[in-house]
């Protein structure tokens, strides 16, 4: 900023946030406000009852069911979207760049409309049914199990945990792979000692975008368990639509910001180089 | 060689699992029977219909004109947002950027109740306004964060000499900073869109009377699926599919040093 003209365009410019500043006043932290304000009050009157109410086994296990769940689709995206980052990012493989596309373009579509496409695959009456009669094996129930479920939560986040890790490998240095060969590294140990460690960044940040979502859904729940395995999701829709109690919908509310700002904290600290959030 | 093969295999496992819904979605599409038991031979009838569909259509007006109005407001808004806070001081700057954090941290749910309590705290009826308002907030962070990078990769002397020659802050504003940001702001738009097109949670929240296709989806598995969603998905699918190509030239047309901007 030039320092000759006094009271400077500088200062002036800062106030081109000023419309921002007051919008996000209004739409960001007021709704924020009026969350905590619910939390903490019944009636009006200042009261923890809405987050002792949380402490009955009903609704820890629903959080335990929904961490569990989570945490099963994390270590699943992980196991089959590691390989795929890795030979997505592999130096050999021709027109690398147009395969991650490939990769990116379903994400593109609505998600309702091709976890309703599952449904379809699914049901009793469905394509792999009728694949599973033919072949002799029988019909099995698939729709509405929870395996329905984990496995929707699987389908709608898996490049999340793709993409990360791929873009951290693609811009990592190829020489340090070459120069642990030279060295006399096996395949093996070059991708333990060196390729590894460096994607862990990667690894992190998909872990954080992987499992954040998956904790909070209550669309994928809903479609693919047909309601009958609520998670903590459904939980806070539940209150706030059906019971109408917005009370206790806002204590789960706050309870699921801090469990989401905790994770990511203790993420961040395990990436040192603070990839996270860098999905393009 | 064989470790190739297998790579190949792999990948193309996993493009498989990745495309199998969209590939039954457009199938049933041509499907002339009206229930997905039964193949009844090719047909174009649910395109047909799909078009007459009142309901469908109406969402598809909403959900895109939300989705452009959004952009345009929250790329005016957080361009400048964008060029403000990069001329603040550095408590000021954290202030900002924190307050810009927060919406992007928030998971959707509690972003959608939240502003649903606002709008009913504040007596608004939850409807195609209210839904534009979530809209252009969850969308304005995208193109802050696209935007300010390039503000930070511009060389600030450029603007003092246009002050130097003698242009007006305000000339100097748009002749050199908004050409220098201005693929920024494009990245930040397309983001913004993107998000807007495929929001369910905070649109299913803020608004009950209007629904975009994403809230009538959802509606419609709750009862019955018509068979003209089918022939939509494929109407989107390639939609999609040229945008994305028409991106992917553009980016490959700009500097290689945007691959970290957005």
């Amino acid at each position: 900023m030039s320092v000759r003209r006094g009271n400077g365009p500088g200062l002036r410019r800062s106030m081109f946030a000023a419309p921002y500043g007051l919008w996000m006043l209004i739409f960001t932290m007021a709704p924020i406000f009026i969350i905590v304000f619910y939390a903490f009050t019944i009636g009006g009157k200042p009261t923890l009852e809405n987050f002792k109410l949380f402490l009955e086994p009903e609704f820890v296990g629903i959080l335990t069911f929904s961490l569990w769940l989570a945490f099963l689709c994390t270590v699943i995206c992980l196991v089959f979207g590691y390989p795929t980052a890795l030979f997505l990012a592999s130096r050999d493989l021709k027109r690398s760049a147009m395969m991650a596309v490939l990769f990116v373009i379903p994400m593109w579509m609505n998600f309702l409309l091709r976890t309703y496409a599952w449904m379809s695959l699914l049901e009793d009456t469905g394509l792999i049914n009728r694949f599973l009669t033919f072949i002799g094996v029988g019909r099995k129930k698939l729709m509405y199990t929870e395996n329905a479920v984990l496995f929707g939560l699987v389908y709608n986040f898996l490049p999340f945990m793709i993409f990360p890790i791929y873009s951290v490998l693609k811009r990592s240095d190829l020489h340090l792979e070459e120069a642990a060969q030279d060295l006399g590294a096996n395949g093996w140990q070059v991708f333990l000692k060196v390729t590894l460690p460096l994607s862990l960044p990667g690894v992190v940040s998909g872990v954080s975008m992987v499992f954040m979502p998956a904790v909070t859904t209550f669309v994928i729940p809903r479609l693919l368990g047909g309601g009958s395995f609520m998670m903590f999701g459904d939980l806070i829709e539940n209150q706030f639509l059906t019971t109408g109690d917005w009370n206790f919908g806002s204590a789960l509310s706050l309870i699921m910001m801090a469990l989401i700002l905790i994770s990511l904290g203790f993420l961040n600290n395990a990436n040192p180089e603070g990839e996270e959030g860098a999905l393009w | 060689m064989v470790m190739k093969r297998l790579r190949w295999v792999y990948i193309a496992l996993v493009l498989v699992f990745l495309y199998a819904p969209i590939v039954v979605l457009i199938a049933y599409s041509f499907n002339a029977s009206e229930t997905r038991a039964v193949w009844g031979g090719l047909s174009l009838r649910w395109y047909a219909e799909l078009f007459r569909d009142k309901g469908i259509m109406d969402a598809l007006y909403v959900t895109v004109s939300v989705a452009l109005l959004a952009t345009m407001a929250a790329t005016v808004l957080g361009t400048l947002a964008a060029i403000g806070i990069h001329s603040m001081r550095s408590g000021m700057r954290a202030v900002f950027m924190n307050v810009t954090n927060l919406p992007m941290l928030t998971p959707d749910i509690v972003t959608g109740v939240s502003l649903m309590a606002l709008f009913i705290f504040a007596k608004l009826p939850r409807g195609y306004g209210t839904m534009l308002l979530a809209h252009i907030t969850f969308d304005t962070p995208y193109v802050i964060f696209s935007v300010l990078p390039r503000l930070k990769r511009m060389n600030k002397h450029l603007y003092e000499a246009a002050l130097d020659l003698g242009a007006t802050p305000s000339r100097a504003l748009v002749r050199v900073i908004l050409p220098e940001i201005s693929p920024g702001m494009v990245t930040g738009a397309l983001l913004a869109f993107t998000m807007s097109l495929d929001d369910f949670v905070i649109s299913y929240f803020t608004s009950v009377r209007t629904a975009n296709l994403s809230v009538l989806i959802y509606s419609m598995t709750r009862r019955k699926v018509p068979p003209t969603i089918n022939a939509l998905s494929a109407i989107m699918f390639v939609t999609v599919l040229s945008l994305l190509l028409l991106v992917n030239r553009r980016d490959a047309r700009s500097d290689k040093s945007k691959l970290k901007g957005a």
